[in-house]
């Protein structure tokens, strides 16, 4: 099945990527290439730099690439600004979505649906159209209409900040998406709830990357790999099992891959 | 910290209606003394009692200091460099519009205020003011049908002395601060509105003020009166040319609500800002009140503040009649070099009065913004209440907010709320939005109008798009 994937082009490559941010380097030589269909995992422990590549690849301006590259869909992204990034197709999903005073979720989703909208030549949906497309939506990560009035993320639970952000996904419907521990903070069954509207929403077509700790989202779905980061490098790949493994003994047994290398 | 240059130029704004319009115009010398003021009177051909009114004024502003408490640095102004009264030429009596000098047709047409029976617009009345006199009012007749009066307050000195003698100054007395004495002194012309006893004036009224010569400060008066049971809704926009000196602008307006009347009275003020560098610009130094007289009557002010060099202006209600409601909800937005110290007075002096403050002031650039406001309960305004809230937003790190609420309270059985906030636009937000793929410009643009969104929903509907695109222009630029 892999050698199948491996016919396709790639739509995400990060090429030996280093970033710095106040001059302080974090990733100091990431290398990671995602095929249509393929589903990764990204674990490590806080501060390892997998939060950093998430926000490094999706444009953040707080960082510098200081080394290598990162190529979607076979072109160089290093320069283009965040919303060119998403425009064409590239998705963040925020471990801490930020709160927005005053901007009506609702007008908030069809600006950015229409952003995307227009980079892929489809017709712009008016207010009405956007109504029936996004009820349509809300049904894959449950939510009531009466989120769609509220300010963007404003007073949301932890839960429901992250099911607007898999809204948000099922809308813009990205090629890929890079998820943030969209895990955090969820209880069993909001858990279920995001990750069954992440496994509709992605298809042969589009690749996951899923940042997280713990293996209970990787239960729900499964990775076709797993990347262990350790001070801005991924220290091993492997594939589903390595989390399991990752579970039973710790992010100290990690440490020995260091020294392997 | 936010990219200060993409915000700087995020926030550079192309003020679109900085033209000049080039015409003949008649210009008295410049200075103030009472033979200028008699002058101005005569060439309005006023009844004595409005010329005594006047050299009232001008004797008490003789005698008076101009204040300093606001928080706004500028020149001192020379009083005796200001052209008191400029009027375009034209012909001494005009019957129909199209006596009017085409240049002035012309020039409100370009400010999107068509004047002409053909292009006029068709859901408000306006009356147009081209520096010291009204040019023209549209659609007389068919409020005339209802009664209302709409014309400019020199027509209303000649044919409706009786209102103007009962009514002026009785808000804003002369002698009320050193501006209005000024403008009492030296007005030019404004806009007189009278809305007769249980009328719903059938249209929104409007009046647009264009600054046009650079030498000469404007002075215009606005009166209106609701009569018991009436309400009307009255518009009021301004701009002008860009000029590198500074522009003295002293308004007063003063409202006045009987019985169950309303008066919803709403500004855009588009005013020229002065460069980049603070280089020109009006100088805004606004008196405007409103006296809720009867019971249950309601005075609303709505501000969209986003022009001029320097606005001081606080409009304010004072709120005689039992359960009457004072309103203001402001928006003023700074950039560059600009400043404002803009607020209200809520006075409640009747018992069971309401009052609601929303203020929203956003400063980028360098600019200083303030909100300035009184709250005061008299001894009689038993149950009455005040709500106030007045959020800041700051685009950059140069710009600076203040807040400067008073409350004074003589009755103890009435209630005061007051909340305040202060935020600034972050990076955080602006790359949240930008990662779902929203442009930069329209990002801040978004979050600017959210900020104001609980003083946009109280704007005339046509005046609320305007404001939000007012806005979005002022935030407009080339981003990178």
């Amino acid at each position: 099945m892999q050698s199948t994937m491996k016919e396709l082009d790639p739509i995400l490559e990060v090429e030996n990527l280093s970033a710095s941010t106040d001059n302080l380097p974090i990733l100091k030589g990431v290398s990671l290439t995602v095929y249509p269909g393929e589903i990764h995992a990204i674990m490590g422990r806080n501060g390892c730099g997998k939060s950093t590549l998430s926000k490094i690849i999706a444009g953040h301006p707080s960082y510098n690439i200081t080394n290598g590259d990162i190529k979607f869909l076979g072109e160089n992204i290093n320069s283009l600004e965040p919303e060119e990034r998403a425009q064409s197709g590239i998705f963040l999903g925020f471990q801490y979505p930020i709160e927005i005073p005053g901007v009506s979720n609702l007008e908030f989703l069809r600006v950015s649906t229409n952003a995307r909208r227009k980079f892929l030549n489809k017709e712009e949906l008016d207010t009405f159209d956007f109504e029936e497309l996004v009820k349509e939506k809300l049904e894959l990560v449950k939510m009531n209409h009466a989120f769609l009035s509220r300010s963007v993320n404003q007073g949301f639970s932890g839960g429901e900040k992250k099911r607007n952000e898999i809204l948000q996904m099922a809308l813009l419907e990205p090629k890929i998406a890079i998820l943030d521990e969209t895990d955090s903070g969820l209880d069993i069954d909001a858990l279920r709830i995001v990750a069954s509207g992440i496994k509709k929403i992605s298809n042969a077509q589009t690749g996951i990357i899923l940042i997280t700790h713990y293996q209970r989202l990787l239960d729900e779905i499964e990775p076709n790999y797993v990347h262990v980061m350790s001070d801005g490098q991924i220290i091993k790949t492997g594939e589903s099992d390595l989390a399991l493994e990752l579970e039973k003994k710790g992010y100290e047994w990690t440490d020995n891959f260091i020294k392997e290398n | 910290m936010v990219n200060e240059n993409l915000v700087k130029d995020v926030v550079k704004e192309p003020y679109k209606y900085g033209f000049v319009t080039d015409i003949e115009t008649e210009k008295i010398e410049k200075g103030l003394n009472e033979d200028i003021i008699r002058l101005i009177s005569q060439k309005k051909e006023e009844p004595k009692f409005l010329l005594d009114f006047r050299l009232k004024a001008f004797r008490k502003w003789q005698k008076m200091k101009e204040p300093d408490w606001a928080a706004l640095g500028y020149k001192k102004i020379d009083y005796q460099d200001i052209i008191y009264y400029s009027a375009p030429k034209q012909k001494e009596k005009i019957s129909s519009l199209d006596e009017v000098d085409p240049k002035l047709l012309e020039t409100f047409d370009k400010l999107g205020i068509p004047l002409t029976e053909q292009k006029k617009l068709t859901n408000v009345a306006v009356d147009a003011v081209f520096d010291s006199v009204s040019i023209a009012t549209t659609f007389r007749e068919e409020l005339a049908e209802h009664g209302v009066i709409f014309c400019s307050i020199s027509e209303a000195v000649k044919n409706h002395a009786d209102l103007i003698e009962k009514y002026l100054g009785t808000v804003v007395p002369a002698s009320d601060n050193y501006f209005a004495a000024l403008n009492s002194a030296v007005f030019s012309d404004g806009s007189f509105v009278y809305i007769p006893k249980g009328v719903t004036c059938p249209m929104d009224l409007s009046s647009y003020f264009r600054i046009n010569s650079g030498d000469s400060g404007q002075f215009e008066r606005t009166l209106i009166i609701a009569e018991e049971s009436s309400s009307v809704s009255y518009l009021e926009g301004c701009t002008a040319p860009m000029f590198d000196t500074n522009t003295l602008h002293a308004a007063v307006v003063e409202l006045i609500a009987l019985d169950d009347a309303s008066i919803k009275y709403s500004t855009v003020q588009n005013w020229y800002a002065g460069d980049d560098e603070g280089i020109g610009g009006i100088f805004n130094f606004v008196t405007k009140r409103g006296k809720c007289l009867g019971k249950r009557s309601k005075i609303s002010w709505s501000q969209v503040e986003t022009g001029s060099a320097i606005t001081w202006k606080y409009p304010s209600c004072l709120l005689l009649g039992e359960e009457s409601v004072g309103e203001f909800y402001s928006v003023a937005l700074t950039n560059n070099l600009q400043q404002a110290d803009t607020g209200t007075k809520m006075i409640h002096i009747g018992p069971k009065t309401k009052s609601t403050i929303v203020s929203k002031g956003i400063s980028a650039g360098n600019s200083k913004n303030s909100y300035r406001g009184l709250v005061k309960m008299g001894t009689k305004a038993t149950g009455s209440r005040n709500y106030s809230q007045c959020d800041s937003m700051l685009i950059g790190d140069q710009a600076s907010a203040n807040t400067f609420p008073y409350i004074k309270s003589q009755q103890p059985n009435s209630e005061i709320e007051h909340e305040a906030s202060t935020c600034r636009i972050s990076e955080d937000q602006l790359f949240y939005l930008q990662s779902r793929g929203i442009e930069f410009e329209e990002a801040v643009s978004m979050m600017v109008s959210g900020f104001c969104r609980d003083v946009f929903n109280q704007l005339p509907m046509e005046f609320a798009a305007e404001a939000d695109k007012l806005l979005a222009l002022k935030l407009e630029g080339s981003v990178g």
